[in-house]
């Protein structure tokens, strides 16, 4: 069924994922198993609330007046394109409203067949920009950290790029894990490597969901990491080229 | 024209007393940016060091530097007085309320008692005679009260049913126009109020005649001791200002007229940036004035308004927590004719908590609208980011009701510069009213029979009927009380205790609104929806009293855009004010309510028993218009958006909403960060919302800055709390847990 997904939450105030602020739809669901992950709970698929695209372009469109010129929605998850059909349906609800659409994806889903390739291409037309986390540019050590391979992470990356579609790329900075300078420069390289990259955004690991792990019961491997230094994080974002933050 | 008026323009205001006239024809509205600014001068830098210093003993002396023990507070009472002797030619504006920077006066006439603990807790103690003088020869406000309430009005006191009353203190909240003294002078304002006094009735003395006539001559009294106290500071305010430095100082002046005689628990400034621009624009123009002298002027009247203190009794402090004075201070909003009055000056203000850093007093709001100039929204949306010391008002609401030339003469209530004066009347408790409905009319926390003697409910459930019915017994009973305590109060506040200095500068012919309050508001529409929504069942003890709550299944709540709540917070509202509007006010002012708790919040909600929504008894109860702690659960807008359906017009006294933002949840830098909370308050107020406190800091500053106070970025560090700004280390502990315990927003 395409008009109605499973939810995980709303998030009224988004502004940090994708430009001005912006009503976020947490999809649930996930293919991945990153580490870090602060959103364990929407992992699980098919559970959750269903909501109708009625429903949510309704409860999103009471923000319309915050959003200013930049602001808009963004679909973020758990995985946005694990119900990439419903997402698109939602999509293609808030183009005919004239909302700025916002895909914020690890494209875990994301498979280099004619099929697929039909379906994210229809994804595509409604959607305005694509946040693409590139978790490590490293394959074996990506399947380590997320519990899957990257080899259609970047086929998605280079599809979106012939495509043109306008992509930032957001990185999460997790030290002893990602913030070698091999491993930066080789992230450094797939970016290098796409002409649709409209910004870098490096996202310093914190570990705000580690209660969330406690309460559903599942190990938190990452409890004795830090998190990064100002200093490895500017580091990052130099090798990066990616935004500044303060 | 007057020689001190060259340059001005318009007609009206040359012949009466027309402050808006005059500034409407003669400011100049600015667009530009803030790169105009000026550092501070060594001069202000100087006496700012200074002025620290004093702070940081009187905090180390537990609050209090110096306390006044002999000489009654007046305008002529002491004479000049400086920061200091030997960097007195070094402040741009002078006068102090009493001899010595941060001294506190003593002011007996809104209660003698008061004024008395106010000094022996701090280890002062006062000459025994005004003992004998304040209660045997004369009497003060205070005791005039306690002599004319009756058995059930001081029940009611007691258990906190009404409480915060201006009995005990003055009621402030009245702005003088303190832009008259500079523009036209005190000789021409007194000749104004004579020719009102001759005009006064037509011979035959009634009450009000009477009284009338002689607050006119008590006026005329005050406005020739403001020449006697400038003309001790060497300066003669019979004429108008010649300058910016003396419209400064002139409006000062007149402030400090009000400061001396008035220790009002509101003790507001009003709107003077766009007025003294002109003056500021004039001299730059001829010549006389450079941007550094310009913004040395403002940097120094600010610096006196934060050295405003009063002596208060520990009651009082916990009402009203951290030593708030409320020198309300607007900048912005737009001209009935469209016209931005963002000026210069505007941003000169704002610019002082970067001069001299974050600070409390004083309380500096912004009368916002979308349509305001978008530099200035940034600038200002910069400043709450760095500073969280301003707040946020809807102009577009307040300018329908009130015209272009309003002041906030508290917290967040509007009033119109010199045409009116407001009784404030603190605020009812709705949710203790909500427990007397279900406990018939019995207080659980006194057991005493304080409200109507209602059957008690008894049934397994709450019915939503039968709760409702009885609900609405109670409110019309505790308006019917409240109004009258009210009335009571601000008659002998008249009589005893009457703002000479303020309504010398205010027209003769007044508008009085009759300001009440609304405590417990969300957590009384939570309870309801607890009830209509889901299962209530009351814990009974032996008396069958309800003092605890259980709930079954989930209801809606107020704070996260749901209609089904929000509808029972607009219903409470109406009713409530409709309830208040029927009965008479005294001397025929217009009743209107605020939801709006200032820091009351704690010692209201130590007052009240459990509630059905989830509050157990004790606890704080939420902040003035703020969904209750928890209750938001759909972000930061939603949040928003359930207090912007609130009608203005129905609580045209203010409806308050604080908001802690993490930095990090408004962008990743300055600049995302302004810009987004620019579109924030786009949002809410082109929606109607009336006001918005904007904290930006993470919960973490908070506590580390509660354990370690003595840290040094903590000395100035300023939050914004209902309805004004305050130094977070100066907030009881149990002010910093509940700060702490509300809801800061942030997105993972």
């Amino acid at each position: 069924m395409t008009n109605q997904g499973y939810i995980h939450s709303f998030e009224t105030f988004g502004s940090v994922d994708g430009p001005g602020v912006r009503f976020i739809i947490f999809m649930q669901g996930c293919p991945m198993r990153c580490l870090y992950c602060h959103n364990p709970d929407a992992w699980k698929m098919n559970v959750g609330e269903l909501k109708s695209v009625d429903e949510i372009v309704a409860k999103a469109l009471r923000y319309k007046n915050y959003w200013g010129k930049e602001g808009g929605v963004t679909v973020s998850g758990g995985e946005a394109l694990s119900q990439i059909q419903f997402v698109t349906a939602l999509f293609k609800a808030f183009k005919a409203k004239g909302v700025n659409t916002c895909l914020d994806t690890s494209a875990g889903p994301y498979r280099d067949s004619p099929e697929y390739i039909e379906l994210f291409d229809e994804l595509m037309r409604y959607t305005d920009l694509v946040l693409l986390d590139i978790k490590h540019s490293d394959p074996k050590a990506h399947k380590e950290l997320t519990g899957i391979s990257n080899e259609n992470i970047l086929a998605c990356a280079k599809h979106l790029s012939d495509l043109n579609k306008p992509v930032w790329i957001r990185h999460v900075l997790v030290p002893g894990i990602t913030d070698t300078k091999e491993q930066l420069e080789g992230v450094k390289k797939i970016i290098d490597s796409l002409s649709n990259v409209k910004k870098v955004e490096v996202l310093p690991y914190h570990s705000l969901g580690i209660h969330k792990y406690d309460a559903l019961g599942i190990e938190y491997k990452l409890r004795d990491t830090p998190h990064p230094s100002q200093e490895s994080i500017q580091i990052a974002c130099k090798i990066l080229n990616a935004a500044v933050r303060d | 024209m007057k020689e001190q008026w060259r340059g001005f323009t318009g007609t009206h205001w040359v012949d009466d007393v027309n402050v808006r006239d005059f500034i409407q024809h003669n400011y100049t509205p600015y667009d530009g940016d803030e790169s105009f600014l000026a550092e501070p001068t060594a001069a202000t830098n100087t006496l700012w060091g200074k002025l620290q210093e004093l702070q940081h003993q009187e905090r180390a002396k537990g609050g209090v530097l110096d306390m006044e023990t002999e000489i009654v507070s007046g305008i002529t009472a002491y004479g000049p007085a400086y920061i200091g002797e030997d960097t007195k030619d070094l402040e741009k504006v002078v006068g102090l309320q009493t001899d010595k920077p941060l001294k506190r006066a003593f002011m007996p006439y809104g209660g003698i008692k008061m004024a008395q603990e106010a000094c022996t807790t701090y280890g002062y103690t006062p000459n025994p005679k005004f003992d004998q003088i304040f209660n045997e020869y004369h009497k003060t406000h205070n005791q005039g009260v306690f002599d004319a309430y009756t058995p059930e009005m001081r029940l009611a006191r007691k258990n906190k049913i009404i409480t915060g009353l201006p009995d005990t203190y003055g009621r402030g909240r009245i702005v003088g126009d303190y832009r008259r003294v500079a523009l036209y002078g005190i000789d021409f304002l007194v000749a104004q109020k004579k020719a009102d006094l001759a005009n006064c009735g037509c011979g035959t003395m009634t009450d009000d005649i009477i009284r009338q006539r002689e607050e006119l001559a008590d006026q005329i009294k005050a406005l020739n001791a403001m020449k006697v106290m400038a003309a001790s500071y060497g300066y003669d305010i019979s004429q108008p200002a010649n300058n910016a430095r003396e419209a400064v100082q002139w409006l000062y002046f007149g402030y400090l007229a009000a400061i001396k005689t008035q220790n009002g628990a509101a003790m507001s400034v009003g709107r003077v940036s766009t007025f003294l621009d002109i003056y500021i624009n004039r001299d730059l123009q001829e010549g006389t004035l450079t941007e550094a002298e310009a913004q040395e002027l403002i940097d120094h009247l600010v610096m006196k308004l934060r050295m405003v203190k009063f002596a208060r009794i520990p009651s009082y402090n916990q009402l009203f927590s951290g030593d708030p004075v409320w020198a309300t201070l607007e900048v912005a909003g737009l001209g009935i004719d469209g016209r931005s009055q963002v000026t210069k000056t505007c941003y000169r203000f704002l610019h002082t908590l970067e001069n001299m850093g974050p600070s409390p007093e004083p309380n500096l709001t912004v009368l916002y609208s979308s349509r305001l100039p978008e530099n200035f929204k940034k600038y200002a949306a910069k400043i709450s980011i760095d500073t969280s010391s301003i707040q946020y008002e809807n102009d577009d609401v307040m300018r329908a009701e009130w015209g272009d030339d309003y002041s906030i003469c508290c917290c967040v209530s509007a009033t119109q510069t010199g045409k009116e004066m407001q009784f404030f009347g603190a605020r009812a408790n709705l949710a203790k009213a909500l427990l007397y409905a279900m406990n018939g009319g019995i207080d659980v926390k006194t057991r005493m029979q304080v409200g109507p003697k209602l059957p008690k409910i008894t049934s397994e459930y709450l019915n939503y009927d039968e709760l409702m019915a009885n609900y609405d017994i109670v409110l019309e009973w505790l308006a019917d009380l409240y109004v009258n305590v009210l009335n009571l109060i601000q008659y002998m506040h008249d009589k005893y205790y009457y703002e000479a200095a303020e309504m010398a500068l205010i027209d003769t012919d007044v508008r009085r609104t009759f300001a009440t309050g609304i405590a417990g508001f969300s957590h009384v529409v939570d309870s309801i929806s607890a009830v209509k929504y889901a299962k209530v069942k009351p814990i009974r003890d032996e008396d069958g009293m309800a003092i605890d709550f259980e709930v079954e299944g989930d209801f809606p709540r107020y704070g996260n855009d749901d209609d089904r709540a929000d509808k029972i917070a607009v219903w409470l509202l109406k009713t409530f004010l409709t309830k208040l509007k029927k009965r008479h006010t005294y001397r025929n002012s217009e009743a209107t309510t605020s939801i709006l708790t200032i820091t009351s919040n704690v010692v209201y909600g130590k007052a009240t028993g459990a509630l059905p929504d989830g509050r157990k008894a004790g606890e704080p109860l939420s902040p003035g218009a703020n969904p209750s702690y928890g209750a938001e659960k759909s972000g930061l807008l939603a949040s928003l958006n359930s207090v912007a359906k609130l009608p203005y017009e129905y609580a045209l006294d203010g409806i308050s909403n604080t908001q802690t933002i993490s930095p990090d949840a408004l962008g990743h830098n300055e600049g995302e960060r302004v810009n987004n909370l620019v579109n924030v308050m786009d949002g809410y107020f082109d929606q109607g919302a009336h006001h918005l406190n904007v904290n930006v800091f993470g919960t973490e500053k908070l506590i580390d800055a509660m354990e370690h106070p003595e840290k040094p970025e903590y000395a100035n560090f300023t939050i914004r709390v209902s309805g004004y700004a305050v130094k977070f280390i100066d907030l009881t502990k149990e002010q910093q847990m509940d700060v702490i315990s509300r809801t800061c927003h942030k997105t993972m």
